[in-house]
């Protein structure tokens, strides 16, 4: 894999930040994104753009056949069985909401449970609660090991009879933890429960087959793996999606509608009410085929060589506390010592590098870990060991700054 | 930039306010308290003021947050307590317009929240700089 040609593709990265050259470690919250996908959206625009399955006219079809094509090319790339089970929405949290509002709240009553972990980000944990309290189900928590792991001998003890639902991060934004998602769907399947499965952090950076996983649902963002914001992907299983009534009602999602009752299109469209992000959908795709370029495998061994590279290297700043597994995504969180992560992440931009400071959006975990704080690193395929090295250089200068104005 | 920039932020003051705070704790007996945290980044003030007869008579705060935030907090005890209500919200309204950087010309005396001026050219701080003026402007409308 050649990073450095990997680079050149990403105009954003050529450029300084308060002086310095941008390093960019912040690609958890969002990727930046390629030349062919910044292209693709534009020539969407430029060229072709025109509302999807409705319109006779060529222009019509052309955006129809690129979004029906990015739904095709999404199927593949998750190896889904059918395009009826790739529902185009916002992002993973609406994906989440869709699962929450819709399969929830008409499969659960007083008794069932939902079981959930503390490491989950906020659209993980908010849906559930919500659904909850609406049908008098009860929300439960797996506990966490102390290094940031989930046990599957608890999921064996906790799953029973009254589960319903499962819902687990495939990878921690926080932590970094990969989550063992087959076993644990074997687990919840036994017992009569769905297991819900949020992306954000998997698909972007391995190779996700859910029909290897066996997962019942599937949610995940386009903009952490490339492409624009505000598409996004709800995978689930045929079954499950058939007998789901949708969650927003109107244009584009109707069979039939009389003066008091309507029926709703076919999968995955009936969970598409009004015009989609086509254009989205298109970036989508594009960010895709640079994914698939590259080869998935190879972004994975990448991550986990440069995962490891930084552990090593951030063990060497005195003072550093890093929370989560040895084995871990290419992300770190981490606090620096007494100064505040908000302090470190000022000082380090001045430096030109880029990392996430805050509860990131997990707050529940925040408590597990007993900081209201932390920071985080996050890396992707285009970054290096230099980026490393930088950050651990940036790190140095803070404790040296900080440490003369204590 | 550099760091000397980061100097021009993290000034000696600042500094010592957030390692020394004033004003930190609870007040005992009768005293508006108010809670307010800023959701995107996690800090969090308790706020407790004290106010006679239109006056600040006491003010201490509990929180936890960054340096900018905290120091922040005790600065501004600092500054309101035995000012009126009215000198209080004033030098809130003041403060705020620090933050956007413009030029303060007012006979109100800031004390060192004026060396939080720095502040306005780190916009993504600006919020940590007003939360404990917020809670503080917060206490005493709802009163």
């Amino acid at each position: 894999m050649d990073v450095k040609a990997i680079r050149q593709m990403f105009p954003i990265l050529d450029q300084e930040v308060n002086g310095h050259p941008l390093v960019y470690l912040d690609s958890s919250a969002t990727s930046q994104k390629p030349i062919s996908v910044i292209e693709a959206v534009e020539n969407y625009y430029r060229f072709d753009n025109a509302n999807v399955h409705r319109g006779v006219h060529t222009l019509g079809s052309r955006a129809t056949d690129q979004y029906e094509g990015a739904r095709e090319k999404v199927r593949r790339f998750i190896n889904a069985r059918s395009t009826g089970e790739i529902i185009f929405n916002r992002g993973t949290t609406t994906g989440i909401n869709s699962v929450a509002l819709s399969y929830a709240r008409a499969n659960l009553q007083p008794g069932n449970e939902i079981l959930i972990t503390p490491m989950e980000h906020h659209s993980n944990i908010i849906p559930w609660q919500q659904a909850a309290k609406a049908t008098g189900a009860t929300l439960k928590y797996v506990p966490l090991q102390d290094d940031g792991t989930v046990s599957l001998e608890d999921y064996r003890k906790l799953v029973t009879e009254n589960t319903k639902i499962v819902a687990i991060a495939h990878v921690s934004n926080v932590l970094g933890t990969i989550n063992p998602i087959k076993e644990i769907a074997e687990i919840a399947h036994s017992k009569g429960a769905i297991l819900v499965v949020d992306g954000a952090q998997g698909v972007p950076h391995m190779k996700v087959d859910v029909q290897d996983l066996d997962c019942d649902f599937y949610a995940f963002s386009g903009h952490k793996m490339l492409a624009p914001t505000g598409i996004g992907v709800l995978y689930g299983k045929r079954e499950l999606l058939e007998n789901m009534e949708p969650v927003e009602f109107g244009g584009e999602m109707i069979d039939f509608v009389s003066l008091h009752d309507s029926t709703w299109k076919e999968l995955p469209w009936k969970f598409e009410g009004g015009t989609p992000i086509i254009g989205g959908a298109i970036g989508l795709a594009a960010a895709i085929d640079f994914l698939e370029e590259v080869g998935m495998d190879n972004i994975l061994d990448h991550e986990q060589k440069l995962a490891d590279y930084v552990m090593d290297r951030l063990r060497t700043v005195e003072g550093i506390k890093i929370y989560g597994p040895e084995h871990r995504a290419a992300l770190v969180t981490f606090n620096l010592g007494d100064v505040h992560p908000h302090d470190v992440a000022t000082a380090i931009d001045s430096y030109g590098i880029a990392v996430r400071a805050g509860h990131h959006c997990a707050q529940p975990l925040m408590k597990w870990l007993n900081v209201t704080a932390t920071a985080r690193a996050s890396f992707y395929l285009y970054n290096t060991e230099d980026d490393v090295e930088k950050l651990v250089d940036g790190l140095l200068k803070t404790k040296e700054f900080f440490g003369n104005v204590f | 930039m550099s760091f000397n920039n980061l100097e021009t932020l993290y000034r000696q003051v600042i500094m010592d306010h957030y390692k020394n705070p004033r004003n930190r704790g609870v007040l005992e007996g009768d005293a508006l308290t108010v809670d307010m945290n800023n959701p995107t980044c996690g800090d969090r003030i308790q706020l407790q003021l004290q106010v006679e007869d239109g006056v600040v008579k006491d003010a201490k705060f509990e929180g936890e947050g960054c340096s900018i935030s905290m120091s922040s907090a005790s600065m501004m005890t600092q500054a309101i307590k035995g000012k009126t209500v009215t000198d209080a919200l004033k030098m809130s309204k003041l403060f705020s317009e620090m933050m956007l950087g413009e030029e303060i010309d007012s006979d109100i005396e800031m004390g060192d929240a004026e060396a939080l001026s720095g502040v306005s050219q780190f916009p993504a701080r600006i919020k940590c700089a007003t939360l404990a003026w917020k809670a503080m402007e917060k206490g005493v409308n709802d009163k």
